[in-house]
């Protein structure tokens, strides 16, 4: 089978959706050249009118995507920087996500805004290299953060096709993930649905984006040692499986959450919290996450510091076995 | 346009507004509302230019626009009372009042944020081979948002067919625009490189006549026009104002500002019996709003979170 990278998939899903349906157009900063290549090719296939070169007015351009959808369109925003999406949350979170309850149903806002790049890229400071789903889902902005190539194409398909607007977080360190993938069998992937990434049987991880591939690690390493992890992937922060991260709890009664946003209020107190809500649980629950409130540093070795990894992750799942606090 | 069709629309958003603050006093609108009363010609002239399928967005102070597109002012003000009946089903109440069949995107709560909304359903509309127009109405404190000159930059760039309305009203909330604009406001719009403005906004012909032509402009795909409407209002910032006594504006200033009065202005313009017969059908048709307005029924609680998203969600 064909190996397809995450990035590709993307950009493959962008094009399909501009070439399936004439209503699609994506805008921002630098997708004629597609400098992020998440664009590229599209602005020679589909033209300056559906690939539409924004000047740096990210506040202004992403409220034209909401009229622009208010008038029967479906644009696409790609931001360049996770950090921009701070810049441009009034017009996300208080303006796009309000329109339709606010008018009483009259409108739809069917905005879709992709972050490829998300998370730290390594050596990009602290103004790059942020990872803010959790605040998109703490007020109810649709919000995904795809794992792997078949699913970053899945998600943004139906991000683009949703009727509400829909943040897709492609995490930096998920870019490069290439895949064996049978092109005819990639399609829409449903928002709101996890998937179960590896069974097991003693603990279920839960994991985002780039840190199912850690997730995944780790679990292989544990096999070796007799213990088996389940690797849940929610794919949807927002809203979330908690269907699907129920059965899985209800197979391993162990809970492990890594998450690579901040630790207060971040995606991981969330999923902790429905635990204690609803699960039955034989040990208390734990999160690997960045720290309160953290800003990353430049230098390698503190930018590593404070991103949630491997290391911390098995630690972690060995204080669950051991039932400890 | 005739006449007394400009003097109906000032006429009508006046006595709505006068019942609306009534409203407010008596509690059957809770929240308050900031009132348009003064400003009637601005929404009038720039709405009587448009077509039924031209769209405009509104502000926090929004009533008048949306009335002058033409909305029912028994929705409109059962939208005031949260009524089920009311133009958004209660969701949205003053600051939020929409009506997409008629081309109101929406009043907007957020000084400066609808600019660059109309500039995108404008150009999406012109991509769709439409020749719609947007109006865009915000007021003096508008001009001080940075999203806003970034909507002047994107609409002048890309020849989008908007009509920028700048409703200088002397103040953003109690802050005198010579206080608060460096420059003027239409040389902001100028060095955009779009063509800019001063009209009368007390007199509703002159609002009608400089908006034709600018929606005249941007319908052949010649692009924005700024329209800076200067005008006065005539009441608070806000209905509570009455219970906190802002003092801002003179006694004086207070007199000569509601001195130019639009409703006076184009009433002086019909014969006397033809505007007496204007008045009495307002009232009735207000007289009626108000008996169905407050007999129609309140949302259910239950339905608080209807219409969140476009495939409904299990709320937790």
């Amino acid at each position: 089978m064909p190996k397809l990278s995450y990035l590709k998939a993307l950009n493959r899903a962008l094009g399909d959706e501009l070439a399936a349906d004439e209503s699609v157009f994506v805008l921002g900063e630098d997708v004629r050249v597609a400098a992020s290549n998440l664009t590229a090719g599209l602005a020679d296939r589909f033209g300056p009118e559906r690939v539409l070169d924004t000047p740096l007015s990210e506040q202004a351009f992403t409220n034209f995507a909401t009229g622009a959808a208010l008038a029967g369109l479906r644009p696409v925003i790609e931001f360049q920087i996770p950090s921009l999406l701070f810049l441009v949350f009034e017009q996300i979170a208080n303006q796009a996500h309000k329109f339709s309850l606010m008018t009483g149903g009259q409108c739809t806002v069917p905005v879709t805004y992709v972050v490829p790049g998300s998370g730290s890229r390594t050596g990009w400071a602290g103004q790059h290299s942020d990872h803010p789903y959790s605040l998109f889902a703490h007020v109810g902005v649709k919000t995904v953060v795809p794992a792997t190539p078949a699913d970053a194409y899945g998600l943004l398909l139906s991000a683009i096709r949703e009727n509400d607007p829909v943040v897709v977080f492609a995490p930096a360190g998920a870019l490069g993930i290439r895949d064996d993938v049978d092109f005819e069998q990639l399609g829409p992937v449903p928002l709101g649905v996890g998937r179960v990434a590896r069974d097991g049987s003693d603990v279920t991880v839960v994991a985002l984006g780039h840190l199912l591939q850690d997730a995944l690690a780790a679990a292989d390493e544990l096999a070796g040692e007799g213990i088996s992890i389940e690797v849940f992937d929610p794919r949807t922060v927002y809203p979330l499986d908690v269907d699907g991260l129920a059965a899985s709890v209800a197979r391993t009664r162990r809970l492990v959450v890594i998450d690579d946003s901040n630790r207060t209020s971040g995606f991981a107190a969330e999923v902790l919290a429905v635990a204690a809500e609803r699960f039955d649980l034989v040990a208390p629950p734990r999160r690997v996450t960045r720290p309160d409130g953290a800003v990353l540093p430049f230098a390698l070795a503190l930018d590593r510091a404070v991103q949630p990894g491997r290391d911390q992750l098995l630690a972690t799942i060995r204080a669950v076995l051991k039932g400890e606090r | 346009m005739t006449a007394d069709q400009l003097y109906r629309t000032v006429r009508l958003i006046r006595r709505f507004e006068e019942r609306a603050i009534g409203f407010v006093r008596s509690g059957e609108i809770v929240g308050g509302i900031h009132p348009y009363v003064g400003q009637e010609a601005i929404a009038a002239g720039v709405c009587a230019a448009l077509r039924p399928d031209d769209v405009i967005t509104s502000t926090h102070r929004g009533h008048g626009h949306v009335l002058a597109k033409g909305a029912d002012p028994a929705r409109m003000l059962a939208e005031l009372m949260g009524r089920e009946s009311g133009l958004n089903k209660g969701r949205g109440g003053s600051m939020h009042a929409a009506d997409f069949g008629l081309g109101v995107l929406g009043a907007n709560a957020i000084v400066g944020a609808a600019g660059s909304i109309a500039t995108g359903a404008a150009w999406a509309y012109r991509r769709q081979g439409r020749d719609v127009v947007a109006a865009s109405f915000f007021g003096d404190g508008a001009m001080n948002e940075g999203m806003l000159l970034e909507a002047f930059n994107l609409a002048a760039l890309w020849q989008v067919p908007v009509v920028f309305v700048c409703e200088n009203n002397g103040y953003a909330t109690t802050m005198p625009v010579q206080s608060a604009v460096a420059g003027s406001i239409t040389g902001r719009a100028r060095a955009f490189g779009m063509p800019a403005f001063t009209v009368d906004g007390q007199d509703p012909e002159k609002v009608l006549a400089a908006t034709s032509a600018a929606v005249a402009r941007a319908r052949s795909g010649r692009g924005p026009t700024f329209l800076e409407c200067t005008t006065y209002r005539f009441d608070a910032h806000h209905t509570f104002e009455h219970r906190t006594r802002l003092n801002y504006r003179s006694t004086e200033e207070l007199s000569t500002g509601r001195s130019r009065d639009p409703v006076e202005i184009q009433g002086a313009r019909l014969a006397a019996e033809l505007r007496a017969a204007v008045d009495a059908e307002i009232e009735a048709l207000l007289d009626a709003a108000a008996g169905f307005a407050l007999g129609s029924a309140h949302p259910d609680p239950a339905a608080a979170l209807e219409f969140l998203y476009a495939s409904p969600e299990v709320q937790r």
